[in-house]
């Protein structure tokens, strides 16, 4: 909210960027800085007399990306939403256990157990949904102590890993194509689904439309609880396929995987990624970029032998200091492709300031003298 | 809200009437209606349901023993108070806390005179780590999320790389006083804890702080930082101050929690989630602009009784998270409920109109009397 306006003020004063940094898009930033990072690292591996790019290496970040980027896409519907999912790592620990215990390693059951766990996931994100739109509960608060609640069962009711996950589908976490692992393939189907979802369907432009602006979405005749309920439904059964990966790849369920910090890597993965954390903009391929440049970071650190309190010193850094190389360029509409481009560049600071600001505090503060808000009430 | 109201009944002797009516039904009202009075409410109901399970715990020891486990919490709200008023979040106080006992483990190592030394380190380090957070958050815009989350990941790195995986070191009895003693330094007696004068004091600090044009300018930048900008306020400087007192608070809640519990390697992890429960729970709302830093503090204390409670209670250490979970939950969804009652003003300071026009609906007594 007050992005789109601080962003709709500054437009006056960005017409210094020329025609040609105009056509890059902010997706665009993302996978030069990834391409940036895989030839520094390429650089950093063959200074030490290694390949970065073996197989062995490929296939470390290849299964790296395909644990995080479920989740991350999943991340990105809700972030778009300008909604957040903290509970993502729990989801994933649930649903891994749900799946190993139901299929109790009996390949008959091996789809009544993905078919479980994803109806538990799927679940978890109904009530994140309706919490947070029905009961108008702040997501970071609501997805914060549902995933406690989540965490308070897991510990009450698992003690270790249990179940057991039938060979047939452990090949689902270890069997590979090359150095393509098949979680890899089943990632880029799912990715081209949230992209056909985001970009190609009403309910993915009604996010967009939540996201930049809910009011206005909602005085636009958008179901916007709908939008926000359908958001986290998407990004819980997307963790409940990390959680199905998981399990095939550990054999068993296991509670502990929520300290794993799939839900903070995830936001970051999305933020990195170049979607906003304001909501209203960002894409599935800039998530999957952010993904990417995380996995490859972590496979670098690993084939130079970095000392893991080193990687988290290094991958914090990194992190900000990315987010900000792009922060100025997303705040700059001329970077960013908006969804509705004619309006945005008619629309002049002063009248989009005008009609979008006296809705907020007339909302949340009532005491506020906005007389022309009351009137219509 | 009519406006014929106020013009037809404007006199003073209805509003004292009003008040003296509905003094209990008002307060019932603003108890529940949604604003930073809830947190109180349920502080109350959690302290009942404690004593009632252990009338003992009123006891003035068994008070000050609680306050004094709870001073920590208390000063990281109020910190995150400042940061989440205006418009932001701060999720590197927990990694700060833990980064602040062992620097002090490590520094002072068992050496009464570097104590004072050493806490000037401290207080040095949490201000350039709340220094550079606001930078980075107000100069680079990076979102605060983010930068918070990146310090959080530096600071637990950078720790566990300096110290090895486990911290070594020893506090000294000077250091840890803080966090444990108390006034009359007599072990045993009734005493007040140096870490609850410490906690009112800077609560008082906080709140004088909230009244000054600091405060309004902070409260301004929170609810609108355009808005505030062309007001002629600084953000960018008003925003890296309340970093910069987040980052203060963080130090002091390390000094006490390295006096009350010692030296681990734990030490921190998942405060700043608590910390910004708590401030959500006293009724301020995240991004900014709304809620008082006394109902931060409360919200604190809330937690803390909470956790007392289910202490009590014997509850298996494994189902607290969820009770936790289902409290803040129904704790926020109540204060965000939607209300007959939304247009009043409930910080109006002047009584005789509003609740008379408000209090129509809801209360037919007042009118009657009137009318005649």
């Amino acid at each position: 909210m007050s992005t789109a306006v601080s962003t709709a003020s500054r437009s006056t004063g960005s017409t210094t960027s020329g025609p040609r940094r105009r056509r890059l898009g902010s997706t665009g930033i993302v996978y030069l800085a990834l391409v940036g990072i895989l030839v520094v690292s390429a650089g950093l591996v063959a200074a030490q007399g290694g390949n970065f790019f073996s197989q062995g290496n490929l296939f470390y970040l290849l299964s790296q990306t395909s644990l995080l980027g479920f989740v991350a896409i999943g991340q990105t519907f809700v972030i778009l939403c300008k909604s957040l999912d903290l509970s993502v790592g729990y989801v994933v620990a649930w649903s891994s256990l749900v799946a190993a215990t139901t299929m109790a390693g009996d390949p008959s059951r091996i789809w009544l157990g993905v078919l479980a766990a994803l109806a538990v996931a799927a679940g978890v994100g109904l009530v994140n949904g309706l919490v947070i739109s029905k009961l108008r509960v702040n997501s970071f608060i609501a997805t914060l102590g549902v995933g406690l609640i989540i965490k308070g069962y897991l510990d009450t009711q698992y003690k270790g890993p249990s179940g057991e996950v039938p060979q047939a589908f452990q090949g689902f976490g270890y069997t590979r194509i090359g150095p393509v692992p098949i979680s890899v393939v089943v990632l880029a189907v799912v990715m081209v689904l949230a992209v056909v979802l985001l970009t190609r369907t009403r309910p993915g432009y009604h996010m967009f439309a939540v996201g930049g602006n809910i009011d206005v979405a909602r005085l636009s005749g958008i179901r916007t609880d709908r939008s926000i309920i359908l958001a986290h439904v998407v990004c819980s059964l997307c963790a409940g396929v990390a959680g199905l990966l998981i399990a095939a790849r550990f054999g068993t369920g296991n509670a502990l995987v929520y300290t794993y910090g799939y839900d903070l890597n995830s936001i970051a993965a999305v933020v990195l990624g170049g979607t906003l954390l304001m909501g209203g903009r960002g894409s599935i391929l800039g998530t999957v970029a952010g993904v990417l440049i995380l996995a490859s970071l972590d496979t670098v650190f690993n084939v130079l032998d970095v000392s893991p309190f080193f990687k988290d010193v290094l991958r914090g850094a990194i992190i900000i200091a990315a987010v900000a190389m792009y922060a100025r360029r997303q705040i700059d509409p001329a970077s960013s492709r908006a969804r509705f481009r004619a309006l945005g560049q008619s629309v002049r600071p002063g009248s989009r300031s005008g009609p979008a600001d006296p809705a907020a505090p007339a909302r949340e503060n009532p005491s506020a003298p906005t007389t022309g808000t009351e009137a219509t009430r | 809200m009519s406006s014929s109201t106020p013009a037809t009944r404007p006199g003073s002797p209805d509003g004292a009437q009003a008040s003296s009516r509905g003094g209990f039904s008002r307060w019932v009202q603003r108890a529940t209606s949604g604003s930073s009075w809830t947190v109180y409410a349920l502080l109350v109901v959690v302290f009942v349901a404690i004593l009632v399970m252990n009338p003992s715990f009123g006891e003035p020891m068994s008070i000050m023993a609680f306050l004094k486990k709870a001073a920590p919490l208390v000063v990281l709200a109020i910190g995150q108070y400042f940061v989440i008023v205006s418009g932001e979040f701060d999720l590197s106080v927990g990694s700060l806390v833990g980064a602040q006992v062992v620097i002090a483990a490590k520094f002072i190592d068992g050496d009464e005179s570097m104590t004072w030394p050493v806490i000037g380190l401290m207080v040095l380090f949490g201000l350039g780590v709340g220094l550079v957070n606001g930078l980075i958050v107000t100069l680079l815009k990076v979102p605060s999320f983010i930068t918070t989350l990146g310090m959080m990941l530096v600071l637990y790195g950078a720790i566990r790389l300096w110290t090895g995986g486990a911290p070594t070191g020893s506090l000294t009895e000077g250091f840890r006083q803080w966090g444990r003693g108390g006034l009359p330094d007599s072990p045993g007696q009734f005493q007040v804890p140096y870490a609850v004068l410490i906690t009112v004091v800077l609560g008082v600090v906080a709140v004088v702080l909230m009244r000054r044009p600091f405060g309004r300018t902070l409260v301004a930048t929170g609810d609108n930082d355009v808005a505030a900008a062309f007001s002629g306020a600084s953000v960018w400087w008003v925003r890296t101050r309340a970093f910069l007192f987040s980052g203060f608070m963080a130090t002091v809640a390390g000094i006490l929690i390295g006096g009350y519990a010692g030296v681990t390697a734990q030490v921190g992890e998942g405060l700043e989630f608590m910390a910004i429960t708590a401030v959500v729970l006293g009724g301020v709302v995240l991004g900014g602009g709304r809620g008082s830093v006394v109902a931060a503090m409360a919200g604190a204390l809330t937690l803390e009784a909470l956790f007392t409670l289910f202490n009590q209670l014997s509850l298996p250490s494994t189902i607290r998270p969820a009770v936790q979970g289902v409290i803040i939950i129904a704790a926020v969804a109540y204060a965000a409920m939607p209300r007959r009652s939304k247009a009043a003003p409930t910080s109006t300071p002047s009584p005789p109109t509003t609740p008379a026009g408000v209090h129509e609906p809801t209360v037919p007594k007042e009118p009657q009397p009137a009318a005649p």
